[in-house]
């Protein structure tokens, strides 16, 4: 007994003097990687490939970061994390930065003491049914067993959902898209929710997708952001300018393709020339490369490239950009100025 | 003439706390013990600073607040809008539950494979040890997950059974239905019932259930006097009265009467939209869980009470069958009897084992005082630090109950020696 308290007392321990250090940015240099977390695999967002490398919308962030921070986008350690380690993860410095699919709420910025650094997804809680069931409307669900993933605000969303709208259901609490994936093609629960993102992403991966359909109610806004440890403001100021760097890049028409060209030498258009480092000093205002955001762009693509490689409509995930198209094309996504 | 003086007496030296052997055990378990103070100091400490580096001071407040999600399992009443205390109370009584079935179903397995395990048919006593070692040998998480896989996917979807030609059809004459969501099974109703006890306001205990136990008791009491009477008069007279019908009446009757006054009567499920209705649902969670942990935990069981028996010398057999007792009878009055002596001790560790496995359960999506305190309240409120310091006290707990249950009844077993 005094044993597994002490063991118990050395891992809480443990965890809490993790978070001691704080200057993530000298860590991450030190040791030569970025420690990204990751979902467990979710295609299209986060997942291995064939060949065992992580690919995907959130890992393009990943590599983003890494490329700006080290200028090698391959100078990442994916740690997979579920719905429910995914904070400890963060907490406790196992991972530097976490772009999972997590959506910014008031009490895990000001409670859990994290912070987020932007959104990269406008997401929203959807749910996915067999069409054999006949089923229109997520307000038909009554008596239905939904799987849903545990510790995730879906889970807290679909309980609102239900009793507002005063029917009933049975949740079947799962660890991870896997086992809801095996529950729901197996029928043992009628309904899969999360966001509609995640359904999409799943649905691909089935082997007749035509058999399933997404309800129409869009239940929550699930704004899906990158976080950062509270507490080390450079390193929340990094990840949030590579993210804005990748929005701004596609605005002003900066590809993959040429960045490089544009980065030779100063352009007519000075918020290009501040973004590429041709122009000021904003790199070096963060201790980075006056080149960071070349590197940041050249890792994947701008948001844009990103969106369509991974997500988009071409491919078998399907999502259209919507609410994640730029403000000038009707979107929500819009970046403050590189001044 | 000398005059005898007293020896000086001894001055203490501080040397002596090296030297000298009365001394030196003190000084190094007292130095062992500030290392021992001292290390733990620095671990409460650094956790304590860097909680408050964080700006996270250790705060019970959360238990109180609205849980806002809901438990499919639920023996207590509950829904989304009670507090996370509740919430955690509802994964304990879940925790017990499974733990309480596996414990029963295990020593039952374990007791029968043990004695069959020393079976003299080389086949029976084959397959006992491949089930033992298969068991033994693979982590429980995968007997888990397997046992819930199976379940998921070899049997029929309650939507299977729907339709004029359906593929599945229920069992036992229309009252069963096995699907991969569980078992539905006909539930007992009372339609004069007389309510529930509440305790402390928090939940309800049925008073017919009660009742009927209570009764149960009363009856098992009075058929044992009958007994008693009936051994009396055959040890005066010699000749032994015929009490069995009585017996058999006395325990069956007043039960009878109590259910036909509570107006008895069972509920079937039936599909009704997306899942059967009425009845009650077990759970596949609970069926995986239940049956992987006690399969596992009978595996270890049944090595103990081989040993057990083992541990009985070959002449109690031998004299036994001397006097004329059958073999299953020598196992029962005189065997299995001595050698419970030596199976209690590590079967209350096997016990423990099967409660602290339980903990499993989030694999399979039971939730249990691990999947609700230490899972969902944990990851919606933050509060690392205090739902694991919790949820280890809990299991520090029920571990420390049903050790000092077992050892009472392992006092009563041992051998009394004059």
């Amino acid at each position: 007994m005094k044993k597994s308290v002490f063991l118990g007392a050395l891992t809480v321990a443990g965890l809490a003097a993790g978070v001691a250090g704080a200057a993530t940015l000298d860590d991450v240099k030190a040791r030569g990687k970025l420690n990204c977390g990751v979902t467990t695999g979710l295609v299209g967002f986060a997942a291995p490939d064939a060949n065992g490398e992580w690919e995907g919308f959130d890992v393009g962030v990943c590599r983003a970061v890494a490329a700006a921070v080290l200028g090698d986008p391959t100078a990442v350690e994916f740690v997979p994390t579920t719905g429910k380690t995914r904070f400890t993860a963060l907490a406790s410095g196992e991972i530097d930065i976490l772009p999972r699919n997590t959506t910014w709420t008031f009490s895990r910025d000001v409670d859990l003491k994290f912070t987020f650094i932007g959104v990269n997804y406008y997401d929203g809680q959807g749910f996915m049914v067999p069409k054999e069931l006949g089923v229109s409307s997520a307000k038909e669900l009554d008596g239905a067993t939904v799987c849903i993933q545990t510790g995730t605000t879906t889970e807290l969303n679909l309980a609102d959902f239900f009793r507002v709208n005063n029917i009933t259901y049975e949740p079947v609490p799962i660890e991870t898209n896997a086992e809801a994936q095996q529950q729901f093609l197996a029928g043992a629960c009628d309904v899969y929710t999360t966001d509609a993102s995640g359904l999409a992403a799943t649905r691909a991966t089935f082997e007749n997708p035509g058999d399933y359909a997404v309800l129409p109610e869009i239940i929550s806004k699930e704004p899906l952001g990158p976080l950062v440890r509270h507490g080390d403001d450079e390193w929340a100021d990094i990840a949030r300018w590579t993210l804005n760097a990748l929005i701004a890049a596609e605005e002003y028409g900066v590809t993959s393709a040429n960045v490089d060209e544009l980065a030779s030498a100063p352009t007519d258009n000075p918020e290009i020339n501040r973004l590429l480092g041709t122009e000021g000093e904003l790199g070096a205002m963060f201790g980075l490369e006056p080149t960071w955001a070349v590197a940041a762009i050249k890792a994947g693509g701008n948001y844009g490239e990103l969106f369509e490689k991974n997500i988009g409509e071409n491919t078998p995930i399907g999502l259209a950009r919507g609410l994640n198209a730029q403000y000038t094309d009707g979107g929500l996504l819009y970046t403050p100025p590189f001044r | 003439m000398t005059t005898l003086t007293d020896p000086p007496a001894e001055s203490f030296k501080l040397s002596m706390l090296v030297y000298d052997t009365r001394y030196r055990s003190y000084t190094f378990q007292i130095i062992a013990l500030i290392g021992v103070l001292t290390l733990f100091g620095w671990l409460t400490n650094n956790t304590v600073q860097n909680l408050n580096d964080l700006g996270k001071e250790v705060d019970f407040g959360f238990l109180s607040t609205p849980a806002g999600y809901d438990i499919n399992q639920r023996l207590i009443e509950y829904d989304n809008q009670d507090t996370h205390l509740r919430a955690a109370f509802v994964g304990l009584l879940n925790t017990l539950l499974v733990a309480v079935l596996g414990c029963v179903t295990a020593t039952i397995i374990g007791v029968i494979v043990g004695v069959l395990r020393l079976s003299s048919n080389w086949l029976v006593a084959r397959l006992m040890t491949v089930y033992v070692e298969m068991f033994r040998n693979v982590p429980v998480l995968m007997w888990i997950v397997l046992a819930m896989a199976i379940l998921i996917e070899s049997l029929p979807s309650p939507r299977d059974f729907r339709g004029d030609t359906p593929e599945a059809t229920m069992k036992l004459f229309d009252t069963v239905a096995f699907t991969n969501r569980g078992v539905y099974v006909p539930e007992p109703l009372f339609s004069r019932g007389i309510g529930d006890l509440s305790v402390f306001g928090a939940f309800g205990i049925s008073l017919d259930l009660i009742a009927i136990i209570v009764v149960l008791i009363g009856s098992f009491w009075v058929a044992k006097r009958i007994g008693r009477k009936a051994d009396a008069t055959q040890e005066a007279t010699g000749v032994r009265p015929r009490t069995w019908h009585v017996q058999t009446a006395v325990i069956i009757l007043p039960v009878v009467i109590l259910l036909v006054l509570l107006g008895f009567h069972l509920g079937y499920p039936a599909l009704q939209g997306f899942n059967f209705q009425g009845g009650t649902h077990m759970r596949n969670s609970l069926i995986a869980l239940w049956l992987a942990l006690s399969l596992y935990t009978a595996a270890f069981i049944a090595e103990n009470v081989r040993a057990g028996i083992l541990a009985i010398s070959k002449g109690q057999t031998e004299a036994a069958a001397a006097l004329g007792l059958r073999s299953n009878r020598i196992m029962n009055l005189v065997i299995l009897p001595q050698a419970l002596r030596v199976i209690i001790p590590p079967l209350i560790s096997q016990y423990l084992n099967l409660t602290k496995n339980s903990s499993l359960a989030i694999a399979v999506g039971y939730m249990d005082i691990t999947g609700t305190l230490m899972g969902i309240t944990l990851n919606q409120t933050g509060r690392e630090l205090e739902t694991v310091l919790l949820g280890m006290l809990i299991y520090l707990v029920i571990s420390l109950i049903i050790s000092g249950v077992m050892n009472i009844y392992n006092e009563r077993k041992k051998l009394v020696e004059r």
